[in-house]
């Protein structure tokens, strides 16, 4: 395999979604497969990324995403450590640069990094040699939540028909027909899942209030807008409820979050508007009663716990990709043929 | 060149499913396991051969040793497929089976692979062609055919025969 | 010191011709054809060159007082002067600003021996804190003319108002002021990083919707009518800012207009690998203001060129899109862009850069100008508004006539070459022009009969 090949293209970072294209997001997904099988053994670790080291940088903080990346690096036998930057405290003295170039001066491999600023992994990617993931930057994308959700999507429609996901690839997601719904203002997660599904070629519809829209969404491959739910969810394959940030100022662009949870919350009545078929997901952590109703969260048709589950598998693929197939050439040629099998 | 055609492959792996019987007095919690790619479809074989045998299907895996190799970083390293391993191989006689042995890497990250899955009673080694130019303590208990071969030749077996060729270059 | 500049074009305000100049004691000596050199004179070599009255910048940040390890008057001057400036306009938001006389009269004691004419810009208000006049008149009794909070608009119409009346009675009195304003309504642009538009949408980065200038300049507009004042119009950025202002002028209001070479070359869609160095104030806008900017240029809407060089030490720009420092350095490049942005043909379009690729509508839509056009708006035109010119009893922008003072731009328009930051005058390097290919430098500046720069190198 050449790096032309290789499924993120030129690319040593994972930063957007735009970086994979529809081609990098199937192979992400194939590769996931293999980290699936591994998850099910009696010892669900390989020795892949012995002697690595993946340093997860927090400017803002996650636990799950965190949990999620550790046990992935850690189920690939790589070394973590562990990083908090408490953003004020940044601000007040050592710069973002001055940080990473600290803790990559120990020896680091990949930087997993979360930043309340869009844009910030990009910085870092600039300043340093290792492969850097981005796991979360300001409301611009949650590139790895957006391929665990798309993992989890082809996961479900292929045990429903029955047939192997490598058979099918990426042709489930041809036509299928995604509601986004909820604060796309401010989501991170809608913008990586609105690139990754319409890359593979799902319908993606945006439903929102009209403040929770940006301004212009100019140049996003969407196939609707709608502010009416209730009208939105009879035709839906899939329903992706987004979290209403609260913690995060959501809450001024609404005049009360009963009023939201009023004509955006899924309720059961809702849930019962959809084709019996559909699906529904929600990146966690759920504000129930708000965005989804408890009775809801817990339907069959729910894969709010299978998208936690695929998480770390998906970021197992991620990681084994960025570092597992990455190679220096020079170093590689003179080995090539002695070790060929 | 072809050196082996189909039908002398088929006659080796009949050969080698005798084999495995005769050395293992019988069938008795053996799982045949097909290394990815080349050697799944040969592990298919000599299953049915050894069903033919002894009257009930003998179970048939794939194994594929990606993430146990020692070139990663070295050099672009991906799974082939979904490793299946048909049930726990703890007390199992696992029967390892490879279209070509060459330098033996390939087997040591099997062998460690397959300790994850459980601790067999004994593993065994199968192969069609056995090339030489090992680089690690490791030898077939069964094999098709000694092939010696220069080292920068390249033998590629199916179930169709086997070729010997220069390598491309690349 | 006598300089000869042979073989050259001349362009100023009366025209263009083949001639050479003759310098000496720090006038024209004599514009012709083959001129013989004066005594011991330098012969500077402009052979396919335009030259041209010295450019005058009226939008630069000199970041002295407070902020030397950016800029100092000095290494600023010498950016200008290699550049092609022989005056620069410095902003007042400095550290203190230049909101009392002791600020500016420290300025102007540095200026004495930078490499071009620095004049002082004083702020409108006193710490530029939008609330209390500052004190304009003493200001202007040290030679202060231009007068802005620039850096921030002031947010308060009637201290606006307050300031328009006041300033109008010094003009009464004949202190030539002039307020200008940098137009940005801070409850709209609060928090924004960069133009709000699609690509902030998909970047999901904070935007700055147009209309946070666009309000601002109707307000002013109005308030210039209802004071009788005069106003100038800081680095416009938006397609209906110039159309409010072409009303305006055709309503007989008195005002000015100016664009940075920038807002006339790059698109918001530079952002998209979220580097600082495109982050600028006003932030960089879509492809259709791009072009009404041109076509202001081209219709006389917009009256000067103005670079808003604003230097900022490396620790400012390293860091996120949304903690970096607002701006960018371009004395060293406004000629080069200007010319390319507004010439006939777009010689911007053969640099990869992203936003041309994204915005081909951009290249077609604006007429283009002459190299003499753009260095009116550059040179004669921006002298005006900064109350610098010849005609109004300063020396620069003037014709290129003897007895004239010597100040002079040498340029060649057609040369071709790679910006190299390591090779600028600036103290600062943040630049969105490194490693692209620019047409047209400059090749040697004249400044009150000194020869500041010769072959593109500073003499001192």
């Amino acid at each position: 395999m050449t790096s032309g090949d290789a499924p993120f293209g030129a690319h040593r970072h994972l930063l957007s979604i735009t970086d994979l294209g529809a081609v990098g997001i199937a192979e992400v997904m194939r590769v996931t497969d293999a980290f699936v099988e591994v998850a099910r053994r009696p010892i669900p670790k390989v020795p892949a990324l012995r002697g690595r080291t993946v340093v997860t940088l927090f400017a803002e903080e996650s636990t799950r995403t965190r949990l999620s990346f550790e046990a992935a690096a850690r189920r690939l036998s790589a070394d973590v450590l562990s990083f908090s930057m408490d953003h004020s405290s940044v601000k007040k003295g050592e710069s973002l640069r001055d940080t990473v170039e600290t803790v990559t001066a120990m020896g680091v491999d990949a930087l997993v990094v979360r930043h309340p600023e869009a844009g910030a992994p990009h910085q870092v990617a600039r300043w340093v040699d290792a492969a850097v993931v981005n796991a979360g930057d300001g409301w611009h994308e949650h590139p790895t939540q957006a391929l665990l959700d798309c993992y989890t999507i082809r996961q479900a429609l292929t045990e429903r028909s029955g047939i192997e996901p490598d058979a099918v690839g990426i042709a489930a997601f041809d036509g299928l027909r995604v509601a986004v719904v909820g604060d796309i203002r401010h989501s991170r997660v809608a913008r990586s899942d609105v690139l990754a599904l319409s890359a593979l070629g799902a319908e993606v519809i945006l439903v929102a209030p009209g403040s929770l829209l940006p301004t212009s969404l100019q140049g996003w491959p969407l196939s609707a807008v709608s502010n009416d739910l209730d009208a939105v969810l009879g035709t839906v394959d899939v329903c992706y409820l987004l979290r209403l940030q609260l913690e995060r100022g959501a809450g001024k662009f609404l005049p009360s979050v009963r009023e939201y949870a009023s004509s955006y919350g899924l309720t059961a009545r809702r849930a019962a508007l959809m084709p019996e078929h559909a699906l529904i997901m929600h990146p966690g952590p759920m504000n129930r009663g708000v965005e989804i109703a408890d009775e809801v969260a817990h339907l069959p048709r729910s894969l709010v716990l299978r998208q936690v589950s695929n998480g770390v598998a998906v970021r197992m693929a991620v990681l084994f990709i960025l570092l597992g197939s990455a190679t220096a050439p020079s170093e590689a040629e003179a080995l090539l043929d002695m070790t060929a099998e | 060149m072809q050196v082996l055609s189909a039908e002398d492959v088929g006659r080796a792996l009949v050969r080698i499913a005798h084999e495995i019987v005769e050395r293992n007095h019988g069938l008795e919690d053996l799982v045949l396991i097909g290394l990815q790619t080349g050697g799944v479809p040969l592990a298919r074989r000599i299953g049915n051969v050894l069903g033919e045998i002894d009257g009930t299907p003998v179970p048939v895996g794939s194994l594929d040793v990606a993430f146990y190799r020692d070139d990663i970083g070295i050099r672009p390293v991906l799974p082939e497929a979904v490793t299946d391993i048909p049930g726990d191989l703890a007390g199992a006689l696992v029967v390892m089976v490879d279209d070509v042995l060459f330098t033996g890497r390939t087997v040591r990250a099997a062998l460690n692979a397959l300790a994850d899955y459980g601790r067999a009673r004994a593993v065994q080694l199968a192969v069609m062609v056995d090339r030489g130019h090992r680089q690690l303590p490791i030898r077939p208990d069964y094999v098709g055919k000694n092939m010696p071969t220069r080292i920068d030749e390249q033998v590629d077996v199916s179930l169709d025969g086997v070729v010997l060729g220069d390598v491309v270059p690349r | 010191m006598n300089l000869l500049v042979r073989g050259g074009t001349v362009i100023d305000e009366t025209g263009e011709r083949r001639a050479d100049v003759a310098v000496s004691s720090g006038s024209i000596a004599a514009v012709g054809d083959s001129l013989d050199a004066p005594d011991g004179a330098t012969v500077l070599e402009a052979g396919g060159c335009l030259v041209a009255p010295g450019l005058v910048d009226l939008h630069v940040h000199l970041r002295q007082p407070g902020a030397e390890e950016a800029e100092t008057v000095e290494s600023g001057s010498r950016a200008a002067a290699r550049g092609g400036f022989t005056a620069v306009v410095a902003m007042p938001n400095t550290d203190p600003p230049v909101d009392c006389a002791p600020v500016a009269a420290e300025i102007l004691s540095l200026a004495a021996g930078a490499l071009c004419l620095v004049a002082p810009a004083g702020a409108i208000t006193v710490g530029r804190a939008g609330e209390r006049l500052a004190p304009m008149g003493e200001l202007a009794a040290l030679g202060v003319r231009l007068f802005t909070d620039d850096g921030a608009g002031v947010q308060d119409a009637g201290v606006m108002r307050r300031a328009l009346e006041y300033a109008r009675g010094l003009r009464a009195r004949g202190l030539g002021v002039i307020l200008a304003q940098h137009c940005e309504l801070a409850s709209l642009a609060d928090g924004g990083v960069m133009h709000e538009g699609g690509w902030s949408s998909r970047l999901g980065v904070p935007g700055i919707p147009a209309e946070a200038e666009e309000l601002m300049v109707a307000r002013d507009l109005s308030l210039t009518r209802l004071t009788g004042g005069a106003m100038h119009f800081l680095h416009l950025s938006t397609q209906r800012s110039v159309a409010l202002v072409a009303a305006a002028k055709s309503e007989g209001l008195a005002v000015s207009a100016e664009v940075t070479p920038h807002h006339l070359s790059l698109t918001d869609a530079e952002l998209a690998g979220f580097d600082p160095n495109y982050k600028v104030n006003p932030p960089l806008r879509g492809a259709p203001d791009v072009a009404a900017l041109r076509a202001a240029c081209a219709t006389g809407v917009v009256d000067a060129v103005a670079s808003d060089h604003a230097p900022h030490p490396p620790e400012a720009k390293e860091t996120t899109l949304q903690a970096a420092a607002p701006g960018m350095i371009g004395l060293e490049t406004a000629l080069a862009v200007a010319l390319m942005a507004l010439g006939p043909t777009d010689g911007t379009a053969d640099d990869g850069a992203p936003g041309r690729a994204q915005s081909p509508e951009v290249a077609v839509a604006a007429p283009a100008l002459s190299p003499r056009e753009v260095v009116g708006l550059m040179s004669w035109r921006a002298a005006r508004i900064a109350g610098l010119s010849v005609d109004q009893g300063g020396d620069q922008g003037g014709p290129l006539v003897p007895g004239a003072p010597a100040n002079l731009c040498v340029f060649d328009p057609t040369e071709r070459w790679v910006l190299d930051p390591a090779r600028l005058s600036s103290r600062s390097r943040n630049t969105p022009w490194a490693g692209r290919t620019l047409t047209g430098r400059v090749r040697h500046t004249v400044y009150g009969g000194e020869l500041v720069v010769l072959d593109g190198e500073a003499q001192r």
